[in-house]
């Protein structure tokens, strides 16, 4: 775009276009990514540039809104002078003035849809109202997932061959004139030629195509995405963005055709006499320069508090006895609330937190389907394969979502009978909702007494390979790996829980998004059932003692399920405990019980409709009744907030009050001299949490462009993705009411090692590197015996002193929670610690 | 007893009254008095209709009070409680009630929470104008309330584009149903030589007589009661919009579009049924295209790839079949299927975000690669034929604009000479000259006599053409729009004795809210550097106070009933002489012309994608 080829390339140019293109998977395969991925190679704020200046997104907060927040407090006055300082030197007086005073004009005008909307200048015609709905209609038939009753009758070879069959054989075209139609019958489809005829002058072929496909980026993204990763649709469709483009360009020839006859000058011909157009795109570099620093100053804002209470925090005491229980939860930063007080309840236990699939990568394939759904981190390609057998429930049924509704006859008797049943449905709906067949409960995910087929026996394998279920070697590598990534080699209890997570809610387009990222947007349970068998398996635990790792014989694992939306756990496969354990369990089962309570109430007083002062167990209800609600939005708010990752002990962090704001990874650096398991731990952490944050980043600060905007208008399209009304585009990126409460700040992550190590780390992988390098993931280190803080930056690590010299004390942080619905700042809660001396 | 009746339109104005009243940032006040006033509503007819049954059934008619009376002319509130209000009153009030306490918390947050609000107790209180209408002035205002607020909801989320396209073209087919209503009113003027009541219509003998005598006026009446009920329902050939409409919260397109509004053409069917029971050949026709619409939109339905245009389409096929009965006198099966249809796509339409996981679901667990069909039986020709058809909505949305908007396009185009300056002075000329001949009609031929009423109806019309079709200037489109009104005036002056005070009720209020509408243009005008009509501007971000008072205006000169000129349109008619078909057709095309060219004004210079891009802008295709 920026540079004009005078020569196509068509393959480089589709590939560049994908390559920009979102890359939203369809709704069931939702997971989060960095919007801006296109541009990850870049630093973070050149690259925030470019994408302003190309493509018109809104990259940062207003200049309004960063003086708020300066004026509220929210961003401190000394950070904000060490900031200006620091990008400034020796202008920063001047610079502050800027920042706080200026006055600047935010309009943006990129360069995307400069040259299309010269149809209008000089054509005087609406191009996109007049080929998107039709185009929008076809793709979405073709695409369709199993809304529309009557599917589109040709499929087998491509999209436009489809479109072609369909064109050849019947007596209505999707064409209003003849020049189009016999292209496509004639198979004079090649790109190169519909461009010829459209914009005539080769140098404009390609920022023409960008034009194009970015007024409607959501569906040319998903087609991209589809064209890669057919497997992502159950009911299978061969498409390519290049056959979307050709039909699109068709039917721009139709249009014109319609309008002038078959003579009309192409595009080009006319951008050539244009004279009067500005060359270069203007962008108030300065305003960016200023909008940087504020950012900047938010974030270090934030990031000094804790940086600074983590020095404060000082763990006084550790204890050397063996904890009550343990319980490893996933890394998720809504987990971050739940070990707080599940502490509180039970303060002798000990609890872990790894990335949520527990290190057994697999696909899980119900009973009574033909399909596999992955359960590990999206980049991990599993060859193992776990059934369940031996399945209790059923699905239930509801004929609101059936065919014969929209049927004439059939209509015609529902509506007369059944249409009655809707009235008193819509009743109970509001006053008293009950989970029905609409709605999507984490603990349907698998078969709570189904059998799983953990162990591999029988040499079995699937058609394409997979090894069903896991030898005893392979076991105990996963076991070993998951325990020692924690720092969980000793000092075992007698009962150690797996609490995979999920998320219950109704309707609900984006649930996917609810379910564990590590887990590729499922729920963890499979995975946390299956940990717990390996680890209570004994031939893996001889093995595991073979290589360091003793576990007591009276030690179990137990699987379990947390559903975060919620506060419920199911824990799974009770019947092998001892009795002894199973006494145990009842008592832990309890604490849990109020710790879920006690979560509950803290998170509702984000909710604002629910009084978060009233008693636990009565908020938790109201908590509960918003999951099965389907007037409700917000069954939960998801990611919103987060801003840290700690890879660390718990000892580290655990006497800060972090607001459920951290992605949290045990760690010991003690175990990990050489940085072994860091490495894994920062490969899962830089693109999953990473990804996480900055899609809440992108969507909280440009929710039209790339956030999907409020969901309440949303329409179903196809199964596959939503827009606003029926013939809009796709909306990519996360609704409203997900990142309402969130504040754009990149992710920090904060290391417990000694910062050489961390280092020698991160460049270890390439792809994990250019997170940190760029800057699109903060990273610091604090050294575990001096405490010293390093931030990485520019590729090394430089020493930061925090201005936060102090930090408030919370006594009591449930009281603290229900002062505010706010963001409540770092707080120091004084306790004692359990764990290994180290 | 039959005082009751007031109570159920007093309680929606004062739920309306009182939801203006409340500031913005008190969501649980709204919501509180929403619900209030609704469940209130719901708990008396629910109560009233038990007494009202125990009673006997007996219908009931009260004539309130007259707005307007002059000899021969009376424009008087009446209301009518029967069976089939009863019945549209139950469906309405338990919607409503469900409607608002789940929006309650659906829109928590929501930017506009009280806009939506306001706009569901307007369109109650419309609702409620309508089904308890004892005649059919009376409908016509509840008729043109709904019609307002139809367009405000569809354009809830007035910074994007689509929602305020699909507003405004949603506003143009009930347009065309507006002003079927006026003709009908117009025609039954002359047939009755009165404002006749719904009520006097059950009246066999008398209603016999009269269509014994003027049969034709009476097919006339029926037809254009129908082309005002064919679009409200959305039956062929307006059924387009209805997939359209459904672009604010899912809770309003679930109530507006799933059930009430959609089901008033019905209404308006079974209330004059009476009327037109007798006229074979009328309802020969309504059931053909029952069955036509009913067959088009099941195909349509078929293909349907959204899950809401689906839901739309298999109720506009149910509405088709409802006609039928309708048609064959089946009433009681009609209210029947009204009722079950209405719940049915309302829960269908509030649960569509559910369809995802839940097909997702029965697809991962049963799935059948490709179901067959009944059409794959059929040959290829006809198979694809039909699907290539149904996927383009049977081109029913371009029909609309190549039949309806594009020729409009075209007679504006040819008047582009007209500017701002000279419009003035090519209008006081003819303006002028029209007057002076209105004030001496002796001067004049009696057949130029004849003429000048046509002439200057068809200068009005084509002011307005222009003014609907004007791309720069929004000044020119506006005065265009004020300048047909008095183009109107001048016409019917030569028809009759220069009635003064006729014309006083029908130009007050188009010229106070054309000099407001100006003032709001002028200040607007101050604020921005540039605004024109060739695009939409959004200035709603910033100015939204200008952008209400210029609604208000644009609603004034479009004879919404805010203003006398609303009775004003209804007296004119009253003096076109029932020969005069073609003025009749000029005026009306007038008037629905300007209401959409006042309302294209609003949109374009106040709705849509800010022009300002400091702030979060969507993009157009959305």
């Amino acid at each position: 775009m920026a540079t004009k080829n005078a020569h196509f390339e068509k393959k480089e140019v589709l590939h560049d276009l994908k390559h920009f293109l979102p890359s939203q998977a369809p709704l069931k395969d939702f997971i989060h990514h960095n919007t801006l991925h296109a541009f990850q190679h870049l630093p973070f704020h050149d690259a925030l540039i470019e994408a302003t200046e190309r493509f018109g997104y809104k990259v940062y907060l207003t200049i309004s809104e960063y003086r708020k927040l300066y004026a509220d407090g929210k961003i401190n006055e000394a950070i904000l002078d060490r900031t200006v300082a620091k990008f400034k030197r020796s202008e920063s007086s001047e610079w502050k003035e800027y920042l706080i005073h200026k006055i600047y004009e935010e309009e943006l005008s990129p360069q995307i849809g400069r040259i299309r909307s010269k149809w209008k200048t000089h054509f005087h015609i609406d191009l996109d109202s007049l080929v998107h709905p039709l185009l929008f209609r076809i793709v979405g038939s073709y695409l369709d997932q199993g809304i529309s009753i009557w599917n589109f009758p040709a499929h087998e070879n491509g999209f436009l061959a489809s479109i072609k069959e369909l064109e050849k054989n019947s007596l209505i075209s999707f064409f209003k004139t003849k020049r189009a139609k016999e292209l496509l019958l004639t198979g004079k489809t090649e790109l190169e030629r519909l461009l010829f005829i459209v914009i005539g002058k080769e140098e404009y072929y390609e920022e023409y195509l960008f034009d194009q496909q970015f007024a409607h980026s959501g569906w040319s993204g998903i087609i991209s995405v589809i064209e890669d990763n057919p497997q992502t649709l159950i009911d299978k469709k061969v498409i390519s963005l290049e056959d979307l483009i050709c039909l699109e360009l068709l039917l721009e020839i139709d249009a014109l055709d319609d309008q002038f006859g078959e003579i009309w000058a192409p595009l080009g011909l006319k951008l050539s006499n244009d004279q009067t157009d500005p060359v270069e795109p203007t962008i108030d570099r300065e305003l960016m320069e200023v909008k940087r620093i504020w950012q900047e100053a938010f974030e270090w804002s934030y990031y000094d508090t804790v940086l600074g209470g983590l020095q404060l925090a000082a763990s006084k005491e550790v204890s050397n006895e063996t904890p009550s229980f343990q319980a490893l939860f996933c890394i998720d930063d809504r987990e971050c609330s739940i070990r707080r007080h599940i502490e509180e309840v039970e303060p002798t236990c000990q609890t872990f937190g790894t990335a949520g699939f527990f290190n057994v990568e697999f696909y899980f394939q119900p009973e009574g389907s033909d399909f596999r759904t992955k359960v590990c981190p999206a980049p991990v390609q599993p060859k193992y394969l776990i059934k369940e057998v031996q399945k209790g429930q059923k699905a239930k049924q509801d004929f609101h979502f059936g065919k014969h509704s929209h049927g004439l006859i059939a209509g015609w008797l529902i509506t007369h009978t059944l249409g009655f049943w809707s009235a008193l449905r819509l009743f109970f709906t509001v006053f008293k909702p009950s989970s029905g067949a609409s709605s999507v409960s984490s603990f349907r995910h698998m078969d709570q007494d189904a059998v799983l087929t953990i162990e591999h026996t029988n040499n079995e394998f699937t058609a394409d390979g997979l090894q069903i279920g896991y030898t005893i070697p392979e076991m105990a590598d996963r076991i070993e790996g998951l325990l020692k990534s924690i720092g969980l080699t000793e000092n075992f209890s007698n009962l150690i829980y797996v609490v995979g997570h999920g998320s219950s809610s109704v309707n609900n387009t984006h649930y996917a998004g609810y379910d564990c990222g590590a887990c590729s947007g499922r729920p963890g349970s499979v995975n946390a059932r299956v940990v717990a068998h390996i680890g209570n398996d004994a031939r893996v635990r001889d093995l595991l003692k073979t290589r360091g790792i003793v576990i007591p014989e009276e030690t179990q694992f137990i699987g379990a399920l947390h559903d975060t939306s919620r506060d419920e756990i199911v824990y799974y496969d009770l019947s092998v405990l001892t009795p002894k354990n199973s006494s145990l369990h009842h008592k832990n089962a309890s604490g849990f019980h109020i710790a879920l309570s006690n979560n509950a109430k803290e998170r509702s007083r984000r909710f604002m409709v629910i009084n978060t002062k009233a008693h636990a167990k009565k908020v938790h209800e109201q908590v509960k009744l918003r999951t099965i609600s389907l007037f409700e939005p917000r069954p939960e708010l998801n990611h919103a907030t987060n801003t840290l990752c700690i890879v660390g002990r718990r000892t580290f962090s655990e006497q800060l009050f972090l607001d459920r704001r951290s992605f949290l990874n045990s760690y010991d650096y003690s175990k990990d001299e050489d940085g072994k398991y860091l490495l894994t731990i920062l490969n899962a952490v830089a693109p999953v949490c990473g990804g996480i944050n900055l899609e809440y980043y992108f969507s909280r600060v440009d929710n039209q462009k790339l956030g999907a905007g409020t969901k309440l208008p949303h329409n179903v399209m196809g199964l596959i993705g939503v827009a606003n009304g029926i013939d809009g585009d796709l909306r990519t990126g996360l609704p409203s009411q997900m990142i309402e409460v969130h504040d754009p700040l990149r992710l920090m992550v904060i290391v417990e090692h000694d910062p050489e190590v961390v280092l020698a780390t991160i460049r270890k992988n390439p792809a994990t590197y250019e997170w940190f390098k760029n800057d699109w993931v903060k990273l610091a280190a604090v050294h575990p015996v001096s405490k010293a803080v390093m931030v990485f930056e520019d590729e090394a690590f430089i020493a930061y002193h925090p201005v936060t010299s102090e930090i408030p004390v919370a006594h009591d942080f449930m009281s603290l929670l229900e002062s505010t619905s706010e963001n409540i700042p770092v707080h120091l809660i004084n306790k004692k610690s359990y764990g290994t001396v180290h | 007893m039959e005082q009751f009746i007031n109570l159920f339109i007093l309680l929606p104005i004062l739920g309306f009254v009182l939801s203006i009243l409340i500031p913005k940032k008190k969501e649980e006040m709204l919501s509180v008095i929403s619900y209030t006033t609704i469940g209130a509503q719901l708990f008396s007819a629910m109560i009233f209709s038990v007494i009202w049954l125990i009673k006997g059934a007996e219908v009931i008619n009260l004539k309130e009070f007259s707005i307007f009376k002059s000899n021969g002319y009376d424009f008087y509130i009446d209301f009518y409680f029967d069976r089939i209000t009863l019945t549209y009153l139950l469906i309405g009030a338990l919607l409503t009630f469900i409607v608002t306490i789940y929006s309650r918390y659906y829109l928590h947050r929501e930017e506009g929470y009280k806009r939506f609000f306001n706009v569901i107790h307007f369109f109650y209180l419309g609702y409620n104008i309508v089904i308890f209408s004892g005649n059919i002035e009376t409908l016509f205002i509840g008729w043109e309330i709904l019609g307002v607020s139809s367009f405000l909801l569809i354009a809830f989320y007035r910074d994007r584009y689509l929602p305020v396209k699909n507003a405004v073209k949603v506003f143009s087919i009930y347009r065309i149903g507006d002003v079927g209503i006026i003709l009908a009113m117009w025609l039954s003027h002359h047939l009755w030589q009165e404002n006749i009541s719904f009520f006097k219509l059950n009246n066999y003998e008398l209603v016999h007589d009269h269509l014994a005598e003027h049969s034709l006026i009476g097919l006339a009446i029926s037809m254009m009661i129908f082309i005002s009920a064919a679009a409200k329902s959305a039956q062929l050939p307006f059924s387009s919009w209805l997939p359209r409409a459904m672009e604010g919260p899912t809770p309003s397109s679930a109530i507006f579009y799933g059930s009430l509004s959609v089901h008033i053409g019905a209404f308006i069917l079974m209330r004059t049924y009476p009327f037109w029971e007798h006229q074979f050949s009328f309802r020969i026709f309504v059931i053909v295209v029952g069955v036509l619409t009913a067959i088009v939109a099941t195909f349509t339905a078929r293909v349907q790839s959204t899950v809401k245009s689906q839901i739309a389409y298999s109720s506009i096929a149910q509405i088709g079949m409802i006609f039928i009965e309708i048609a064959l006198g089946w009433e009681t099966l009609a209210l029947i299927h009204v009722a079950g249809n209405a719940f049915l796509r309302t829960y269908q339409l509030l649960v569509s975000p559910s369809v995802v996981s839940y097909k997702i679901r029965e697809q991962f667990y049963n799935y059948v690669p490709r179901e067959k069909t009944i059409e794959d039986t059929w040959s290829k020709r006809l198979e694809y034929s039909l699907y290539i058809l149904s996927l383009k909505e049977w081109n029913l949305d371009s029909i609309m604009y190549k039949y309806m908007w594009n020729p409009l396009k075209r007679l504006g185009a040819k008047w582009s000479f007209l500017t701002f300056k000279n419009v003035y002075i090519f209008f006081a000329l003819t303006f002028l000259t029209g007057l002076i001949f209105a004030i001496n009609p002796d001067w004049l031929a009696p057949k130029w006599r004849f003429y000048m009423p046509l002439i200057f109806g068809f200068i009005g019309l084509l002011m307005v053409v222009k003014a609907f079709t004007e791309r720069a200037s929004v000044r020119l489109s506006w005065s265009l729009i004020i300048t047909n009104h008095l183009g109107i005036a001048l016409a019917i002056s030569f028809n009759e004795h220069f009635d003064v005070s006729h014309h006083v009720w029908y130009l007050s209020g188009v010229l106070i809210s054309g000099i407001i509408g100006y003032l709001s243009i002028q200040r607007l005008r101050h604020l921005e550097s540039w605004v024109s009509l060739d695009r939409f501007y959004g200035h709603a971000y910033e100015h939204p106070k200008i952008a209400l008072v210029f609604l208000l205006a644009s609603l004034g000169v479009a004879g919404f009933p805010i203003t006398p000129t609303f009775i004003g349109e209804d007296l004119i008619f009253s003096h076109i002489h029932e020969d005069q078909v073609l003025l009749a057709s000029f005026i009306a095309l007038s008037l629905i012309i300007n209401g959409l060219a006042a309302i294209r004004i609003y949109a374009r210079i106040f709705l849509g994608p800010h022009v300002k891009t400091y702030h979060e802008v969507a993009k157009r295709s959305s």
